[in-house]
């Protein structure tokens, strides 16, 4: 609880004492080329395969031909659209983003970077942590939609080149009884989740204290403790918005 | 001037820093002195305000800055230069846009000015041709000088120095004390400097503060050190046989 209200008291740090717009602009910018533009690659890859893997696994697990082939295209979007684009992706967005804003935050407060900051005046949280976090919160639900939509051209890929159904087959099956509610739920899901890993991430690094083996922990700390958050939110949200 | 009234501070029940007072003139270098572990980064911390004294306050040209609210902290700190020990130059910038920065952040200099400014101090410090560098490319020294130039960039009125000869070869150490010395004269602001270094106690220091195990023992000049009748100022001057073979001499 401790941690939970040091962490309450650090989101609300970042409000107070605010630069000027035009240089939260200018660091929100270079936060979306960091945390977007290079890690899309690694995003598209990801998310190909864990498509063709899912369209691979679906088809193994049809075995009636009482069930039509394009109930496997229907699978891998549902399960891309409303778990594994928001979700899996969170879990790497967690390692490859989380981390590196622990670990970067870390190394300024040990290196005393953060201290200068605070000595020139400036809320040295506001400055570093909050284009952080809404830069994730713009480029994550991008990076989302980009994975959804690789995941099904890697199903799709997969799924035709080795003739497990046909084009007009996969393509029936994405469009057929599609509810757009779900894009949205995974938009809402993804803009929470980008909140959460950005701000603990961040959260973890700059109280990170000692040397270069406490920045590791708190790189992985950053990590442990987002995937949990992204998890125990995927729950309270599926409740929230899918029970009805 | 910089006045310090009965700083203290503990950490989970270890007692750092026990009423320290004190002064701090305008226009002379200011040091704080003491072996390591004394509390005098503590000290040092607490009058800029990076830690809050347990109890106590310090005073900026009569201005209380320990209990001040965030605006007039803010206020003060924008005429604070400071250099940290290990430069805390910004890793993702290069050495103009380092100097830069207090410029960018705290005031409305059109770029020309701002550039014409940080040439000035690169230059003031012996730093020209480095501009584009990036901070993990220049040597300790430099990034030391780096550190000086960011401090004084925004004309500051205090100048505050933490160890700053630390890893530094001696005649480096030497130049950036002396540096430090001559900005503080040129510009006639209030420097403390932080340091264990005997070189920079005889050299530049015009006022001193001994601290041992978190309370002050002495008060003087480099003058008056060598026959402070202070037992453990002497252990900490005469620490090794060159100096204890001055022992009694006037050594400035």
């Amino acid at each position: 609880m401790k941690e939970f209200g040091r962490y309450m008291i650090f989101l609300g740090s970042l409000v107070v004492r605010r630069e000027t717009f035009i240089t939260y602009y200018r660091l929100v910018i270079d936060e979306c080329m960091q945390i977007g533009v290079k890690s899309i690659s690694l995003f598209v890859l990801v998310s190909t395969f864990i498509g063709a893997v899912t369209t691979v696994q679906t088809a193994f697990n049809l075995v009636t031909p009482l069930v039509p082939r394009y109930v496997i295209s229907q699978v891998v979007r549902e399960m891309t659209v409303l778990e594994l684009a928001p979700t899996i992706m969170a879990i790497i967005f967690a390692g490859k983003i989380g981390s590196s804003m622990a670990g970067g935050l870390g190394t300024m407060r040990i290196t005393e970077q953060i201290d200068a900051l605070e000595v020139m005046g400036i809320n040295s949280s506001s400055y570093l942590v909050l284009p952080k976090i809404v830069a994730s919160m713009m480029m994550y639900p991008l990076l989302v939609i980009v994975a959804g939509v690789c995941s099904m051209i890697g199903g799709y890929l997969v799924g035709t080149l080795t003739g497990i159904l046909t084009p007009t087959e996969y393509i029936m099956g994405i469009r057929s009884i599609f509810n757009d509610y779900t894009i949205t739920f995974a938009l809402i899901k993804s803009v929470v989740f980008a909140f959460l890993i950005a701000s603990i991430s961040c959260f973890k690094g700059y109280y990170t204290q000692g040397g270069a083996l406490e920045v590791g922990i708190a790189s992985t700390d950053a990590v442990t403790s987002s995937v949990i958050a992204v998890l125990l939110a995927d729950y309270f949200l599926a409740n929230l918005l899918l029970s009805s | 001037m910089i006045k310090i009234k009965n700083i203290s501070k503990s950490f989970n029940e270890k007692s750092v820093l026990r009423n320290i007072s004190g002064e701090f003139d305008k226009g002379k270098t200011n040091l704080i002195i003491g072996s390591s572990g004394t509390g005098k980064s503590v000290l040092l911390k607490c009058i800029v305000g990076l830690l809050h004294p347990d109890t106590g306050y310090a005073f900026y040209d009569l201005r209380n800055f320990t209990d001040a609210d965030k605006d007039v902290k803010s206020e003060i700190r924008r005429e604070i230069g400071m250099l940290f020990q290990g430069g805390a130059l910004f890793d993702s910038k290069n050495v103009e846009e380092n100097v830069m920065f207090p410029l960018d952040i705290l005031t409305k200099m059109p770029y020309a000015e701002k550039l014409d400014r940080v040439n000035f101090c690169l230059k003031r410090v012996g730093l020209e041709n480095v501009n584009k560098k990036m901070a993990s490319e220049i040597s300790g020294g430099m990034k030391k000088r780096v550190g000086i130039a960011r401090a004084i960039v925004n004309n500051p009125n205090y100048l505050f120095c933490d160890e700053p000869n630390s890893g530094l070869d001696p005649q480096t150490s030497i130049l950036i004390d002396e540096l430090i010395s001559e900005i503080t004269h040129e510009f006639n602001i209030t420097t403390i400097i932080v340091t264990h270094d005997m070189n920079s106690v005889l050299g530049i220091g015009e006022k001193i503060m001994f601290l041992h195990k978190g309370d002050k023992l002495w008060e003087g000049s480099n003058e008056d050190i060598t026959h402070s009748g202070v037992k453990e100022l002497d252990d900490f001057v005469f620490i090794n046989k060159v100096m204890r073979s001055l022992k009694g001499t006037k050594l400035v």
